[in-house]
């Protein structure tokens, strides 16, 4: 089994390695999509009111749409965020819309935080193969988790072993077994319920073998949606969206989070209210249908079943939605630990395979070292990246969002190419002290350029994880016979958000 | 990890083979047990659903282990592909092959 946990962990480890970066980064998305949109600050408003202008906005941007979505302005984000789409699977539109005006919000484009979320299982290619990838190494580590445990008979007593100063190859193996152990229970969670969140994508075999193509009726069945209905034909006449809102607040006892409008040029339309997840573990939102014209209700999400539940449950464990502040505190370090765990066991690999004396390294080898100076030192900069240029990227650039995705890629692709040039005593040194710089500067961009209050946690830690990759690029620097040794410390930490 | 010496093609091949069998063999267990799963289990039908794709990822795991955890390629094609086809007769019992199964 020890062969399969090394061979099966090195050929995904890179990908795993921006996924669990960036899966991690997306426990504080709504804090970085804040601070990607400086000039939206809370203001007194009126939800009801805000979604009539938005309806309106969207009749006139596609009346004849297979569903908009609408999701209210609150206290804690203040725009409306509009999506439409012509047909179901797309392609899904959206918007940033003022609530006061119902015109599209005067911010700077950028698509926030929403870009590491989306990345963490899309990575930025088409939906499905991205899914499909992420998902096929989910099960490689779930795999290389499972091996990993077979091949440790001593696991409890490797918990306290950390044989720093032995030697290179005894120092990278502890680190790998004190962070992928202290942190396994997450580590077993995260991958299983990551794949369950994806299970309509991965394994739809059990819906087709008991409801044929019918899928909304199984997820109306299970309790996960209000059914739906048909269309009716020809053109209707609906309320204004703040009338339903209204309605629905007095109903569910809150003001909804999102309306879905489906089908809204037909008479048929109908409009569900999605509201806050109750208080608890599981991912289930309570759901109250309208008929769009009369405005009376049509359906009600039913209650789901244990089974349904206990994956509701896992998809809320994942995403950590009920996590208050101390707990996504945590959450956030064990997602580190997993991206350290997957780093350190990366380097390892080279480390063991380092050849003896002056042995030249073969290709596999230098390809290796290549790759993990590229991904584990590169994708930072592409974060600081990002984030640098949602600062320093013109207002009124076209296409602003997408320019902060390329200089995200660009970023971390020369960061990649320079790694490579580096004399390889010094490359980790280098490779860590280039994020770690451009970490340290965000925060100063940031008080120059925006210089808001509001935003000193957010800089502040931008800051520490500057001055965490500084202290690994020191590290690496002192180590110098193997050079082998840049701090996994530093490496659990590049991904702060 | 140690002594490695120069693997040969048909070790190669063998590994090639164990990885092929484990992806499109370990993935095919999964879904015909998750669609049998759906179909057998008592209580409402969605909850049937609902606890066989949530297995489903565990029962893959499980195969993929068997696969390169048995002694040869051939025995755990052997195994793989018997378990595969008693899950399709089970699932012929259960009616999944009827036109228009369900809905």
């Amino acid at each position: 089994m020890a062969w399969l946990h090394t061979w099966s962990g090195l050929v995904v480890g890179w990908v795993l390695f921006a996924i669990f970066v960036t899966g991690t980064a997306s426990y504080y998305r709504t804090d970085i999509s804040h601070w990607m949109r400086p000039e939206l600050s809370a203001t007194a408003l009126d939800p009801a009111a805000a979604a009539t202008r938005a309806g309106a906005f969207l009749r006139r941007t596609m009346p004849d749409a297979a569903g908009w979505s609408i999701k209210l302005p609150s206290a804690e984000t203040p725009a409306v965020e509009v999506y439409w789409w012509p047909h179901l699977d797309g392609p899904f539109h959206r918007a940033l819309l003022d609530p006061a005006t119902g015109e599209p919000a005067r911010v700077r484009d950028t698509r926030g935080g929403d870009f590491l979320y989306r990345f963490h299982f899309e990575l930025s290619l088409p939906p499905i193969w991205g899914r499909w990838i992420v998902s096929a190494c989910a099960m490689v580590l779930l795999i290389a988790l499972i091996s990993g445990i077979v091949t440790h008979r001593r696991i409890f007593a490797d918990f306290f072993t950390f044989r720093r100063d032995r030697s290179a190859q005894r120092g990278w193996l502890d680190a790998h077994n004190v962070v992928g152990v202290l942190a396994l229970p997450f580590h077993l969670m995260i991958v299983y319920t990551g794949l369950v969140t994806l299970s309509a994508t991965l394994m739809p075999w059990g819906v087709k073998a008991v409801y044929g193509d019918d899928v909304l009726r199984y997820y109306a069945e299970a309790g996960l949606a209000t059914p739906g209905a048909a269309p009716a034909g020809g053109p209707g006449t609906p309320l204004p969206l703040g009338a339903i809102v209204a309605r629905a607040a007095a109903a569910g006892g809150e003001v909804p989070e999102v309306m879905l409008v489906t089908q809204p040029g037909d008479a048929g339309a109908t409009v569900t209210a999605y509201f806050e997840e109750p208080h608890g573990l599981a991912h289930l939102h309570p759901q109250i249908a309208y008929a769009a014209d009369t405005g009376t209700e049509i359906a009600r999400v039913g209650e789901a079943g244990a089974a349904t539940r206990t994956g509701a449950v896992m998809a809320g464990l994942h995403e950590a939605h009920f996590a208050a502040a101390p707990l996504r505190l945590l959450f956030f370090l064990c997602g580190a630990m997993g991206a350290a765990a997957v780093a350190s066991g990366l380097v390892l690999w080279t480390v063991a395979r380092a050849p003896k004396g002056a042995d030249p390294a073969g290709f596999g080898l230098r390809l290796v070292r290549f790759l993990n100076l590229g991904t584990i030192a590169g994708l930072p900069v592409g974060l600081a990246a990002y984030l640098l240029a949602n600062r320093l990227l013109p207002d009124g650039l076209e296409a602003r969002a997408d320019w902060e995705v390329r200089a995200f890629f660009a970023a971390w692709a020369a960061a990649a190419l320079a790694a490579s040039l580096y004399p390889r005593q010094r490359a980790w040194a280098l490779a860590l002290a280039v994020p770690g710089c451009a970490f340290l500067a965000i925060p100063l961009v940031d008080a120059v350029l925006v210089g808001q209050q509001r935003f000193l946690a957010f800089d502040a830690a931008m800051g520490a994880v500057g001055v965490t990759l500084g202290l690994g690029s020191r590290l690496a620097a002192r180590r110098k016979p193997a050079a082998a040794r840049p701090a996994t410390a530093s490496l659990s930490r590049t991904v702060e958000a | 990890m140690s002594a490695r010496a120069m693997p040969t093609l048909a070790d190669r091949a063998a590994v090639a083979g164990r990885v092929l069998l484990a992806v499109f063999g370990g993935y095919a267990v999964a879904a015909l047990a998750t669609a049998l799963l759906a179909l057998i289990l008592p209580g409402p039908r969605a909850e049937a659903v609902s606890a066989g794709t949530l297995a489903s990822f565990a029962i893959m795991a499980g195969a993929v282990i068997w696969v390169f955890a048995a002694r040869t390629l051939g025995r755990a094609a052997v195994v793989l592909g018997l378990t595969a086809l008693l899950l399709i007769g089970a699932l012929w019992l259960a009616g999944a092959f009827a036109h228009g199964a369900g809905a």
